[in-house]
């Protein structure tokens, strides 16, 4: 019936990984200054399954998404391995790259108009990629067009095919910018706080959208986030960056009741929540560390209320594994890796 | 003695509202065509009537474009009303010898703001204490003795004046810009702090720590705060009192626990609603509304929120709901809460 919801799935879930990264690095090193954005990464995630990135400002989650889709500029230097469905993503010339975006990976943003072209509709935008991507004919593309901007509720959708992007309004545009990501079915959507700068009514709207898109397409997401919310909202997993490392990673219900890492746990502290009026809040003092040299040790260190001289020792810290599923790069935290 | 070394006095008592705004309007003409004729209007803020108790931190919320920083540069006479009052401790402000009140400039001083964006209201070219000894030079206070307040005020905010006294803006992190901001503001020795979203720029770890600050200086120098945000959760934490605006209108208005508990207005329910839940085995199914807020160019007849209430009926298109006192202070303008409005739940919410 639906043509982007009934084609079938063709990685098995269970076999390969939608995505594997290992111990990736990121350094942009220009003549002034260098920046250790990422310093040694693994991320895993399976197919159909939501995974948020948390982390604070300049913690590195954006790098992170744009090394994935090798979306950094030329300059940027990157170490490790990504691999996407069995492919590895580092390996890949221009011609692969380009069949790469846009078909089995996809990209949402905070702003919409950093991803729409501002002088053509959106429907042409729609039937464009998938004429690219698929070699469907005019009519078939267009009917696809309008199917996906019904998908993600564009009310009068119809009509809404002709219009430029400038003519929709904020939460109509980022629907329109899902829409074109969704075009070509992606296996995996890479989402980069796409409803941040949204109102708080429309928020809840296109969070709940896509959840339900990603369970309909059996889609793997990543989805970076500041808030704490958002993530208890649409994950599965948590993983949370500080300083370009991933320092926690779990189950997003038993990371938010309880974290493991005195990083999330100073920020679910310092997260303001109904009920805490009249109390004190707790903070974390000081501020991220500066990215001019990779660190080595444990990088919360300067900022850790629990540090002990073991911290500034071990290299890392290597990740913990208290339970299945669960991984804390922190010396307090007991179990192998 | 300087007059920007003199706390103002209280004038009124502490029963007089150190601000009471009545039906202010601002609406912002659209210019089109050859001739630059007005093609719309924008009804930014139009007729908002509220107070401000001493000593009391009034939250305003809404969303976006709904007219939150507009009534605040109105508060601060930035820019001039269409229409509408202020009376600050008593007196009207910018009346002029003849009819007595407040003058302009000294109300100006004892009226302040910070704004979200940290860097741009600061001077990228002065050290951090020229900037906040900047406002009493201009007011006539010897440099050497604003100097020596700048730094008692950088000691307030937490920012060592030996280490930080001489940094420029670019030296310091978003967090310790907003807190130069704060210090800047309150070199007048103000009463009343409009803040516009002072930590919406901010990570939530600094966010908590401006959050701690903001609280202690209030209680320091005796401050009284409108405190603007989005963020539904830190204007619950922060406030005394809150005010819903919903496209330049006032929606509901009351004590902070009755807005957040019994919420009377079904925007303010959808509003509270929206917030994501921090557990994840309580996600919700259904968003609270749908649709975008509409355009401020053209609101809708009546209650400009019934193109989105799940109430709405044919009364709510005809007659603008006034605002219903469902007790303790406690206001809504929706014809729900008003007895004998003619919508069929009328009264249910009624005191
Ligand atoms: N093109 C670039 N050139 C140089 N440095 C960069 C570049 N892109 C990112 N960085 C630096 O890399 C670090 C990580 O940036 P990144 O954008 O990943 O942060 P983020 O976690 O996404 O933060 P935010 O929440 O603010 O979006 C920052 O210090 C940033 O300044
Ligand atoms: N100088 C201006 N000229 C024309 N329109 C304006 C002007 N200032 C504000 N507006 C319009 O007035 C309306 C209210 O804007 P305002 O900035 O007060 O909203 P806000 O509630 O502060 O929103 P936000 O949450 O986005 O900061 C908006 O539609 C805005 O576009
Ligand atoms: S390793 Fe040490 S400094 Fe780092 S988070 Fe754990 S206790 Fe704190
Ligand atoms: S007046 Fe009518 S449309 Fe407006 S909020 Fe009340 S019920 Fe809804
Ligand atoms: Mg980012
Ligand atoms: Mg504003």
């Amino acid at each position: 019936m639906s043509e982007v919801l009934d084609r079938p799935m063709t990685e098995k879930a269970a076999t390969v990984p939608l995505v594997r990264m290992r111990d990736v690095n990121v350094r942009f090193a220009t003549r002034d200054r260098t920046v250790h954005a990422v310093n040694g990464v693994d991320l895993d995630l399976a197919a159909g399954e939501v995974l948020c990135i948390l982390g604070e400002s300049g913690s590195g989650k954006s790098v992170t998404m744009r090394a994935l889709m090798r979306l950094l500029p030329k300059f940027a230097r990157v170490t490790g391995s990504i691999e996407v469905a069995g492919r590895d993503v580092v390996a890949m010339g221009e011609g692969a790259l380009q069949d790469f975006r846009g078909g089995d990976v996809a990209m949402i943003f905070q702003e919409p108009m950093t991803a729409l072209d501002p002088v053509f509709t959106i429907g042409r935008q729609i039937a464009e990629t998938v004429q690219r991507h698929e070699g469907l004919s005019r009519a078939a593309a267009d009917a696809r067009a309008l199917e996906l901007l019904e998908l993600v509720q564009i009310p009068s959708a119809k009509r809404r095919l002709a219009a430029y992007p400038h003519e929709l309004s904020g939460g109509l545009r980022q629907r329109a910018m899902i829409a074109v990501a969704l075009a070509c079915r992606p296996k995996l959507l890479l989402a980069d706080e796409p409803t941040t700068a949204l109102d708080a009514t429309v928020q809840i709207q296109v969070l709940l959208l896509l959840r339900r898109l990603q369970e309909q397409m059996g889609m793997g997401v990543i989805f970076v986030t500041h808030d704490l919310g958002v993530a208890g909202e649409i994950a599965d997993r948590v993983a949370v960056m500080y300083a370009g490392k991933v320092v926690e990673e779990g189950p997003v219900q038993a990371l938010m009741r309880g974290p493991l890492h005195p990083y999330p746990r100073g920020l679910l502290g310092a997260t303001v929540q109904p009920g805490m009026r009249g109390k004190r809040l707790t903070t974390i003092p000081g501020a991220p560390p500066s990215l001019d040299l990779a660190p080595t040790t444990c990088p919360f260190a300067p900022r850790c209320p629990e540090v002990e001289p073991a911290c500034t020792v071990e290299v890392g810290p290597r990740p913990r594994r208290p339970v299945p599923g669960r991984m804390a790069r922190c010396v307090h935290v007991a179990g192998g890796a | 003695m300087s007059i920007a070394h003199t706390p103002s006095a209280d004038r009124g008592g502490p029963a007089q509202p150190l601000l009471l705004v009545q039906d202010l309007k601002k609406h912002f003409p659209i210019r089109g065509g050859l001739f630059g004729a007005t093609v719309a209007t924008v009804r930014a803020v139009d007729g908002v009537s509220f107070s401000v108790l001493k000593g009391e931190t009034l939250g305003i919320v809404g969303e976006s474009g709904c007219g939150k920083s507009t009534t605040a540069r109105l508060v601060m006479r930035l820019m001039d009303p269409d229409s509408g009052s202020l009376i600050f401790d008593g007196e009207g402000v910018g009346q002029n010898a003849q009819t007595g009140g407040l003058p302009l400039k000294e109300y100006r001083r004892q009226v302040q703001m910070v704004f979200q964006d940290s860097y741009a209201s600061l001077n990228p070219r002065l050290p951090i204490e020229d900037s906040i000894a900047f406002a009493p030079k201009v007011h006539g206070v010897r440099d050497a003795e604003a100097r020596g307040r700048a730094r008692e005020l950088l000691a307030a905010v937490g920012l060592a004046p030996a280490s930080f006294a001489r940094r420029y803006p670019h030296e310091l992190s978003g967090g310790q810009r907003q807190r130069v901001n704060i210090a800047r503001a309150l070199a007048l020795q103000p009463r009343l702090v409009l803040l516009d979203e002072p930590v919406s720029a901010l990570d939530k770890s600094v966010e908590a720590q401006v959050l701690n600050l903001l609280v202690d200086l209030k209680e320091k120098f005796g401050l009284t705060y409108i405190f603007i945000s989005h963020d539904l959760n830190v204007v619950q934490y922060i406030s005394d009192r809150v005010m819903v605006m919903y496209l330049g209108e006032v929606a509901e208005m009351g004590p902070v626990d009755a807005i957040y508990d019994r919420p009377a207005h079904p925007y303010t329910q959808a509003l509270l609603a929206s917030r994501p839940a921090m557990d994840p085995g309580k996600r919700r199914e259904e968003p609270p509304l749908t649709g975008d807020p509409p355009n401020p160019i053209n609101p809708p007849s009546g209650c400009r929120f019934r193109t989105r209430c799940p109430h709405a009926e044919p009364i709510c298109a005809e007659r603008k709901p006034a605002a219903a006192e469902l007790g303790g202070g406690h206001l809504a303008a929706c014809h729900m809460a008003l007895p004998g409005s003619g919508h069929s739940q009328a009264g249910r919410l009624a005191a």
